[in-house]
């Protein structure tokens, strides 16, 4: 690791601004990027650390609106009751990156195998940032890439409770990141599905999917439903076909635990 | 009743309040005053020219107190093979030099070709970075087959066909097994992979290296399997430094699996920069740099056949292996796959005909080398599958056609048709046990239940024999090893009684200072606690060769034992004296000498003091003082042998495979500590599990090591495997040794893989799937399912 400078604000908007010198890094829960310094893979100048700011903390809820503090940790969603996402915080990696780890970081990285990114596509998810609020579908830009600009933070997630949802994670049998993850949330306005770890554009959803469910809620509606190998990811752990018939046997699968 | 004390007592780890609290001293621990740091440069292509190395800048950075490249180890010897093998013809095998530094050329990603010494370890990161290399980048050789045919590229220059040697077991059978093959009324023909596997122990290698300008002494502390072979080749081979200036000290060590078996020539630099700079030179291993540069496991690929009666009856084996040296011979690279492998190529079975083919490969890959198991586990692999494709071709049960086929009980001693003499065993009894513990009857329910819920069960049965308490001496010096096989221990005595035992075996989780201690306990009669072991630390113990091949209790434990014989001897001599006896009349038992048919007796204590304080003592026959030491060199290896049964149910729609149980019975002979057995072998059955279903050292075609991090390098967790089942009842003592042991350290790693494979396979064998190469990922058994669809 080289040597860096660190600041801890308390504030977003010391955050803001501490973030907007030159080499500056956000720095999360660090699951990813301190890793990445320790390989020396990464060498920012300064880190901000987020997690001495009180106002992105925490679970909150108003009505059936759910709104987790960006710097929440794992740890934290898993035991907030909040039903298949907190389940599904609950198998993010292991104890000590779950004790660090927060939702905010995790959608900011937008690793193409992170859980985090199919669970706030598929539930329609609103994206706060210090600036404005961004819909989760107009948020994932691909494999590592977002909507968010230079130096803006992501403070909060918002999301209508849906009326039933599951995630079905496959674990890469090394890193037990997803393999392949499927989101499936139902809500009053349909139902959403979303696909993580599977693509070489990253986080999608499965919109012919939807369609069949929309349907007809059962695994069965995906019966006559092919997914195509196209640009899916190729590499030791999965052909892209294997990847392929992940994305169907999930979401069945998710369907069926809803 | 178990046995709460000594031989057969499952007493606890002493070792253990020292690991599980913090307070073991592993070489990372060690901080010297003056202590630098090394930190070395490692190719990061896999075949190249080096045309300079511009290290300039980098000394000139903060901190810095030496560079080292190549070019100051020229006049150094390399880093040898243990084992020198014949080709097929008699010839020699190439050999080329393994220097200390990268000379000339890289050959592997991770070769290190530089290395920078500095005040601080960061200093030193910080300056190897800044060394510039301009290396000429060659097309890499990674797949063996290629190798072989492509005469173009090459690993060595001078080894044009980058093969190390071509060699066939027995030479002399290779005719009739031919002709046995030809004429037989069924061959099954196996072709099979044998993975490679990165050993990952938990503790990555540390060396330190110091130099007394006063003395002239070298001191070595590392992280080694066996400090005096280490000190030896360090001596002799490498840096020409008199054997008695130089202590190779290999403090505790957190686990080894082979990779720590051999000399690295990070050691070497560590003790040239010491010299150089007049202060210790430390270096630890980044785990990245583990998974470049430790000796990889396994790496065979290998055709088997199998030809047999129409009754299942053998009849003759024959097989081709590739088998991977990497990039340079590691010490005991051209064994592993020889004389540990090729020899146990009959396994547990009266098969008449054997015949044995090992092209040794170069590539431009990390070394390969021993590794939990080191050559048995590839045979074991190769005949187990075989027998079970072999079976389901002939309608025949799988247990049946190795019933059909164990040589019997009373057919021991059992020279196979590739040259051991099997002593003792009863491959049935354990193969009985086996069968009971895993329920196999209740099999067909049990599947049936996994089939209601979509998955498909699978029953793997296997039989493995391994040969261990390596090795006779005169046997493997006339096969080509280049060391003795002994092994050595001291027994001291001191003046109140207590005893430290001085051993050549070194423990990395082994637990020999507890077991080692039961049986000297046991011998003299008195408490464990009374005894210590003392071991790694080439200026207390005796010249003993270390540990691997499940050798350490067969060997130093019988050196011990026989030290432990002439200590008692010479103290009954001491106790007729003081019990004004003849040295005939006097009894040794429980701690107690007695005078037969008197009541006259003398405890141990008054004994020893006695020896030490020698006033009422005959000096005139008697030199004083009780400490003796001796040496053993086993006459046969031991032959453990056992059944294992694997349980598996597989997902059909991801190919996910679940171990459900896993059942070993083994016949190690004589255990000294059941509980010790018991977590050696579930040891090796997790790494056996981890070979068959997850790990795999994967390079790309340009050299890169795609699986080089734990987030692509499957190791087993606690979830990926079972409860075990473990037995060890089923005992047939080792007819040899004075403890009547076989070990016990590598077993589970053999017997495994094929296990887990063969139940995986009859999982999915009416779907007509025949062989899968390990590791069964999920995508490698989807990907089968899907092509027998």
């Amino acid at each position: 690791m080289y040597n860096f400078e660190f600041e801890q604000p308390s504030t977003v908007a010391e955050a803001v601004a501490a973030l907007a010198s030159e080499d500056a890094q956000a720095l999360a829960g660090g699951q990813t990027l301190i890793p990445t310094m320790k390989q020396r893979l990464a060498a920012p100048g300064k880190l901000v650390s987020l997690s001495g700011i009180a106002e992105m903390q925490g679970v909150s809820s108003e009505g059936s609106s759910v709104t987790i503090g960006a710097a929440t940790t794992h740890a934290e969603v898993a035991a907030a009751g909040l039903g298949a996402i907190s389940a599904l915080a609950g198998n993010i990696g292991d104890p000590a990156v779950r004790n660090r780890g927060t939702i905010g970081g995790s959608l900011a990285n937008n690793d193409p195998s992170a859980d985090y990114p199919a669970a706030a596509l598929a539930l329609g998810a609103t994206i706060v940032t210090n600036a404005r609020e961004i819909a989760a579908d107009d948020f994932f830009d691909g494999m590592f890439t977002t909507a968010l600009e230079e130096g803006e933070i992501i403070t909060a997630i918002r999301f209508e409770t849906p009326d039933a949802a599951c995630y079905q994670k496959f674990e890469q049998p090394a890193s037990h990141f997803a393999l392949t993850g499927v989101f499936v949330a139902k809500s009053g306005s349909g139902v959403r599905v979303a696909v993580t770890g599977a693509s070489e554009e990253g986080v999608h959803r499965w919109t012919a999917a939807e369609d069949a469910l929309n349907a007809d809620f059962s695994a069965s509606a995906l019966d006559g439903l092919s997914v195509s190998s196209e640009a899916m990811i190729a590499d030791l752990h999965g052909s892209a076909d294997y990847r392929a018939n992940l994305v169907k046997v999930l979401t069945a699968r998710a369907v069926a635990d809803c | 009743m178990p046995k709460d004390h000594g031989i057969g007592a499952s007493s606890k780890r002493r070792e253990d309040v020292r690991y599980l609290t913090g307070r073991g001293n592993y070489t990372d621990d060690i901080t010297l005053q003056g202590q630098t740091y090394a930190v070395f440069v490692r190719s990061e292509i896999a075949n190249g020219i080096i045309k300079s190395i511009d290290t300039s800048a980098a000394a000139a950075m903060p901190g810095v107190l030496a560079i080292f490249t190549g070019d100051d180890f020229t006049e150094v010897g390399g880093n040898p093979a243990g084992w020198a093998i014949l080709n097929r013809d008699g010839s020699p095998m190439k050999e080329p030099k393994r220097p200390v530094l990268a000379h000339g050329k890289v050959r592997h990603v991770g070769d290190a070709y530089a290395a920078v010494v500095a005040e601080t370890r960061a200093e030193a990161q910080a300056a190897a970075e800044a060394i510039e290399a301009d290396i000429e980048e060659l097309p890499a050789i990674i797949n063996m087959a290629d190798a072989l045919a492509n005469s173009d590229n090459r690993v060595h220059d001078e080894i044009e066909d980058n093969c190390c040697f071509d060699w066939g077991w027995i030479e002399d059978n290779r005719e009739a097994v031919d002709a046995a093959i030809k004429a037989a009324p069924h061959v099954t023909t196996l072709e099979l992979v044998n993975n490679r596997v990165v050993p990952n122990a938990m503790e990555t290698r540390a060396s330190i290296g110091e130099y007394d300008p006063g003395t002239g002494d070298y001191k070595l502390t590392t992280t080694s399997q066996n400090p005096h072979l280490t000190k030896l080749l360090i001596a002799v081979f490498v840096m020409g430094i008199p054997e008695h200036k130089l202590t190779v000290v290999a403090p505790d060590v957190g686990g080894g699996f082979g990779s720590k078996i051999f000399h690295y020539g990070e050691e070497a630099l560590v003790l040239a920069a010491a010299k150089k700079l007049g202060r210790p030179v430390k270096w630890t291993a980044t785990r990245s740099e583990a998974f470049l540069s430790d000796a990889h496991g396994r790496d065979h690929v290998t055709k088997i056949e199998l030809a047999t009666e129409a009754d299942g009856t053998f009849i003759a084996i024959r097989t081709e292996t590739m088998a991977n040296m990497g990039a340079y011979l590691s010490n005991f690279s051209t064994a592993t796959p020889t004389f540990l492998h090729g020899t146990l190529m009959a396994g547990n079975y009266r098969v008449p005909h054997v015949y044995v083919n090992v092209k040794a490969v170069f590539t431009n890959t990390a070394p390969v080398d021993a590794y939990r198991g080191a050559g048995r586990p590839e045979a074991t692999f190769s005949i187990e599958r075989v027998i079970d494709k072999c079976a389901r071709e002939l309608g025949m049960d799988p247990v049946s056609i190795r019933r059909k086929n164990f040589i019997q009980p009373d057919q021991f001693p059992y020279t196979t048709p590739v040259a051991l003499e099997y002593d003792t065993g009863n491959y049935d009894a354990t193969m009985d046990k086996a069968l009971e513990l895993a329920d196999v009857a209740g099999f067909a329910a049990r599947k049936a239940e996994s089939a209601a819920k979509g998955k498909l069960r699978g029953l793997g049965i296997n039989a493995y024999i391994e040969a261990c308490g390596i090795a006779p001496s005169n046997l493997v010096g006339q096969l080509g090893s280049r060391v003795g096989l002994y092994d050595a221990a001291t027994v001291r005595v001191n003046p109140t009684g207590s005893i430290s035992v001085m051993v050549g075996a070194h423990s990395h989780g082994q637990g020999h200072e507890t077991s080692f201690a039961q049986v000297v306990a046991d011998m003299i009669g008195i408490p464990e606690e009374n005894i210590d072991i003392v071991h790694g630390d080439t200026s207390k113990i005796p010249f003993g060769m270390g540990t691997y091949g499940s050798r350490s209790l067969a060997v130093c434990g019988s050196a011990m034992v026989k030290a432990t014989e002439k200590v008692i001897a010479k103290a009954k001599k001491v106790a007729a004296h003081m019990l004004e006896a003849g040295d005939g009349d006097i009894e040794f038992a429980d701690g107690v000498f007695s005078v037969a048919g008197t009541d006259k007796s003398i405890e141990w204590g008054a004994v020893t003091l006695g020896a030490y304080v020698p006033h009422n003592y005959p000096l005139e026959d008697l030199e004083p003082g009780l400490e003796e030491t001796a040496f053993y060199d086993p006459n046969n290896f031991t032959y453990p042998a056992g059944a294992y049964v694997c349980e598996v149910e597989v997902d059909p729609d991801t190919g996910k495979v679940e171990v459900c149980a896993f059942t070993a019975a083994d016949d190690f002979g004589n255990v000294i500590n059941p509980m010790i057995v018991e977590g050696q072998v579930h040891g090796g059955i997790g790494q056996g599990i981890g070979q068959a279903l997850l790990e795999h050292g994967i390079y790309d075609d340009n050299g890169q090591l795609l699986s080089g991090s734990y987030m692509d390098y499957a190791m087993p967790r606690a979830t990926d495997v079972p409860n075990y089942t473990v037995d060890h009842s089923c005992q047939t003592p080792c007819t040899h040794n004075p403890l009547g042991v076989k070990g016990c350290g590598e077993a589970g790693a053999i017997g495994s893989p094929p296990a887990v494979v063969n139940a995986v396979v009859d999982a999915l064998s009416e779907m007509g799937v025949t062989h899968i190469d390990m590791p069964l990922s999920p995508n490698r058994v989807w990907t089968a399912i899907q092509a027998a669809k």
